[in-house]
């Protein structure tokens, strides 16, 4: 009994999705493209500023007809003029903004171009018509429900049921955070999925830069060999952030682990950066003769 | 230079220009003025996103320089948007949505399509009984602000006002906000019945059921003044059409529960999504059938007040939905 459940435990614990990092995606071509999946708060934010974007489109049509009725028959459009606005436009805009910037080159929103993320296709194919219809038709569900039953107020139906009703649908709106690929309901229907564009921008390669070769820094092999790619990976981001502190500390821990015993009046920087091009070039040579070695504990 | 004897380093030296011509061409691609590109350059992009995937597989076995291979992911992957991203013509997609994708998706519905109207017409007949054998039967599925007034305590003679427009919202300068208010409601009401098809059909077919009830205990209340006929011909100048478009999206959402609920062969999540593809045409077709309907129901009920012609116009638009949708013809190949 206490065995069947720490492996329910454990497995539950392991059925809890992870937060969003890299995801495989296989291109057609075959190259797994490593994507990050877009974050719920990231979406909520874009949604956010769409809403808005919205609500103040409507607001300037709204306004504008008004100036129009005035500059035509120096008259008022009414309510029924604004009525058909608000109802008409509200409708059309709420359906047709994010299926027609969705359609587009760039797939997402203003909202979510701002955040930096945009609509794929989970399948590694492209992104349909009907998908980013399917996607968008689902959003009545999962947004305007539960929005309508909060403003159901007084329309003489109970206010249990109301809450009920709000909880229910509620459920819809924290669906994303219960699978890995953060997924609302429309994204499941419509076989899509929302991520964060990558950036890219090409780092300045490190084995060129600099004076790499300062004469008289050289290492043996055995002083080579004290690290692993890991090793390697932190010693990149060290000599890229290139904080002086950091560099300081870790030149002296470096110095002390492969006992340094050459000439000691050459800057951190210098020696951190010969040192890694030498550990890169011994660790590339031994990762194409097919070992990587993955870590200072990885030994052959 | 000792240096480029690294091999990763050398790599990266020669092929450098190509990343980031392809870096700028994507550039101008996403932002926005892909007409801008030269046909040149648009052939150019396919072939350097192929380099840059494979530069992108060799560094990863060869280069132990992170962040050239995470500059390489996020380059092959913006390339990848741009070579496989929407590439949709929207008026030749409008063409043949309308021409072949819609009538093709609603056939396939047929089944489904069916039961909606089997749930409405059993609603519908239950409702109509009902209210005939007890008038009070009225109130429980007519909402009061719905009924604008045309309950069982009405006298015959506001009933047949209301018929031809002497009563009610008859009065014709409100017409066109009473269209667009038609027409927002009735889509938001078959978009709901779509979307809720997800919860295991149960509340798409409660809503079919509530619509079908609706409408029988409003026959049934004419009905028992005599008026059934005339009241028929008021209803269906615009239902045939607007019953028609809220039955599809009751099927629509209907085939999404079902695939869900019995997904066959694939995943269950593989078979919600084909589903909601299939439904999502569909619905881009009912909305556009509310619309028609609105104005029907908006100008054409208000302005035709012959009895003769309302049933013209039901049985013309009747004949042409069904002709449109299930004539048969050719299956075109995408």
């Amino acid at each position: 009994m206490r065995a069947a459940l720490a492996n329910w435990r454990a497995r539950w614990s392991g059925r809890v999705p992870p937060p969003p990092g890299p995801r495989p995606f296989v291109t057609p071509e075959g190259v797994d493209l490593r994507l990050a999946v877009g974050l719920y708060t990231d979406r909520m934010s874009a949604f956010i500023l769409d809403a808005l974007i919205i609500i103040g489109l409507l607001i300037a049509i709204s306004l504008l007809a008004m100036f129009g009725a005035w500059g035509f028959h120096r008259g008022s459009i009414g309510t029924e003029g604004a009525l058909v606005i608000w109802l008409l436009g509200a409708f059309l805009l709420r359906n047709f903004y994010f299926i027609g910037f969705e359609l587009r080159p760039g797939a997402a929103t203003p909202g979510k171009r701002a955040l930096g993320l945009r609509v794929i296709a989970r399948d590694g194919g492209r992104l349909t018509a009907d998908a980013v219809f399917a996607r968008n038709a689902m959003r009545e569900l999962e947004i305007f429900l539960p929005a309508s039953f909060f403003l159901a107020r007084g329309m003489g139906v109970d206010a249990g049921l109301i809450a009920l009703g709000a909880i229910w649908s509620g459920v819809f709106v924290v669906f994303p955070l219960f699978n890995r690929d953060r997924l609302r309901l429309g994204d499941l229907a419509a076989g899509t999925m929302v991520i964060k564009v990558p950036k890219t921008t090409l780092r300045p390669e490190l084995v060129q830069e600099g004076p790499a070769t300062v004469r008289g820094v050289a290492f043996s092999e055995a002083q080579i060999d004290a690290y692993g790619i890991k090793e390697l990976h932190v010693l990149e981001q060290v000599l890229r952030t290139g904080d002086r502190r950091t560099l300081a500390e870790v030149a002296r821990r470096i110095r002390t682990k492969i006992a340094w015993d050459g000439p000691m009046d050459v800057t951190d920087r210098a020696f951190l950066s010969s040192y890694y091009a030498a550990l890169r070039g011994r660790l590339e040579s031994r990762a194409l003769f097919g070992h990587r070695r993955q870590d200072k504990f990885d030994r052959v | 230079m000792a240096e480029l004897q690294l091999k990763s380093a050398r790599f990266r030296a020669e092929r450098e220009a190509d990343w980031r011509r392809l870096e700028t061409l994507l550039t101008r691609a996403q932002g926005g003025r892909a007409a801008k590109l030269r046909p040149q350059e648009l052939l150019e992009i396919p072939v350097l996103y192929r380099q840059a995937l494979s530069s992108l597989s060799v560094a990863r076995s060869i280069s132990l320089d992170r962040s050239l291979v995470d500059y390489l992911e996020g380059l092959a992957a913006r390339a990848y948007f741009v070579v496989y991203g929407t590439r949709t013509r929207p008026f030749e997609r409008m063409g043949r949505f309308f021409v072949h994708d819609w009538p093709m998706a609603v056939r396939s519905l047929w089944r489904e399509t069916l039961v909606g109207a089997l749930i409405g017409a059993v609603a519908a007949v239950v409702a109509y009984i009902l209210v005939r054998q007890d008038s009070d039967w009225f109130y429980g599925f007519m909402p009061q602000a719905m009924a604008g007034g045309r309950d069982p305590t009405a006298s015959t003679a506001f009933l047949r006002g209301t018929l031809y427009g002497e009563g009610g919202h008859g009065a014709k300068e409100g017409l066109e906000l009473l269209a667009t208010f038609l027409f927002t409601h009735n889509a938001q009401i078959s978009l709901f019945a779509f979307a809720l098809g997800f919860a295991l059909c149960l509340p798409t077919a409660a809503l079919l059921a509530y619509n079908g009830a609706t409408l029988g205990a409003f026959l049934a209340l004419f009905a028992e003044r005599g008026l059934a006929f005339q009241a028929t011909g008021w209803l269906m100048i615009h239902g045939v059409t607007e019953l028609f478009a809220v039955t599809l999206a009751g099927s629509a959402g209907l085939s999404i529960g079902w695939a869900v609920s019995f997904p066959g062969e694939r995943s269950r999540v593989e078979a919600a999504a084909h589903a909601g593809r299939r439904g999502a045409l569909v619905m881009a077709g009912v909305v556009v059938m509310l619309f028609v309907a609105a104005l029907l129901e908006g100008f054409a009920r208000q302005l035709i007040t012959s009895d003769g012609a309302r049933y013209a116009i039901a049985a013309t638009s009747g004949v042409l939905w069904a002709a449109y949708f299930y004539w048969p013809r050719r299956s075109r190949p995408e």
